[in-house]
């Protein structure tokens, strides 16, 4: 199914929970935050939440900044 | 001699804020903090790069240092404002940087889209601390509407140029009751002197240590000089004379 992460179309297996999306791009889950559909979603989600077709997923991470 | 420096009711004793960006290393910046002996970062919030990710800042601050995300990348208040609560609900921190900008030359606020983010955020409990451009009007409406202090730019962000915008940043101390710190364009630890000699309550450093070659040592500076400034202004410079004034009698000379 075709979702858009941090902007770009990208194609993703039908059930995949955050989790998975982000082990599947090896990214450390420590290390960012997501925000789905335009709402935040606390780390002890990510396992319950399924994605869904046309999900839109904002991959966050905190970055030097003046 | 007792100096209370507070924001949002937190007691600080460091009145030199840091910020994390353009270090060559990450590792750099705890000895940074340690040297400086800063109590508040800024950070930033960016999408993950997917095919490089990089890693979290978060990991190189310590446990008692205050992380206050900004919102850099917000054109508009309503950005800010999304930015904002992301940047809590990820670190845990109620502190935020409001930073809205569409300027890309200069990178000079927004002080209308940032008045309005503050209005939003100060509601929702943040404590906010709005970057701005030194007006006092704007910023008397900043605290109407619930910031934390005020923070005017010195000259444009990472251009090291200095206390430029001095005369209004004095007009600002001299006018309202919250801290005024200054925040961007400071180049060296006499420019950060020169602000708190003015009276500024703190100011916020980052491209100045960053990008210098040794930027713990120049942590270290910054530190003392801003320490220095406020003590100079505490103990009530004197007068600036158009004459001289002798040191010592003009009289009872060895030679005469």
């Amino acid at each position: 199914m075709q979702l858009t992460i941090n902007g770009k179309r990208e194609e993703v297996g039908p059930v995949t929970t955050l989790p998975e999306l982000l082990a599947g791009k090896n990214l450390p889950e420590q290390q960012v935050v997501i925000e789905l559909n335009g709402e935040i979603v606390p780390r002890e989600r990510w396992a319950a939440v399924v994605l869904q077709p046309e999900d839109a997923l904002e991959i966050l991470r905190f970055v030097g900044g003046g | 001699m007792n100096d209370l420096f507070q924001i949002g009711g937190v007691k600080l004793n460091s009145r030199l804020l840091v910020g994390t960006g353009k270090f060559a290393s990450h590792d750099l910046i705890p000895e940074v903090i340690n040297a400086s002996g800063t109590q508040v970062v800024t950070v930033a919030l960016r999408r993950v790069d997917l095919d490089t990710p990089g890693e979290n800042m978060l990991d190189y601050i310590s446990k008692d240092v205050i992380v206050m995300p900004n919102t850099s990348g917000a054109r508009y208040a309503a950005e800010a404002v999304r930015i904002a609560r992301i940047a809590r609900e990820a670190c845990g921190s109620n502190w935020v940087k409001i930073e809205v900008i569409s300027d890309q030359r200069y990178l000079l606020p927004d002080n209308f889209e940032t008045l309005k983010a503050t209005e939003v955020l100060a509601k929702e409990g943040f404590i906010v601390l709005p970057y701005m451009s030194p007006d006092l009007m704007a910023a008397k409406r900043m605290v109407e509407a619930g910031a934390a202090a005020v923070m005017p730019l010195g000259a444009p962000i990472g251009s090291n140029r200095g206390l430029k915008t001095k005369e209004l940043v004095r007009i600002m101390v001299e006018e309202l009751d919250l801290p005024v710190i200054v925040d961007a364009g400071i180049g060296k630890p006499s420019e950060a002197a020169e602000a708190m000699e003015l009276g500024a309550a703190a100011v916020l450093v980052n491209t100045a240590i960053a990008v210098a070659d040794n930027p713990v040592a120049m942590a270290e500076a910054f530190g003392l000089a801003v320490a220095a400034g406020r003590l100079a202004f505490l103990s009530g410079p004197g007068a600036v004379r158009e004459e001289a004034s002798a040191s010592s009698p003009l009289t009872g000379f060895l030679t005469v």
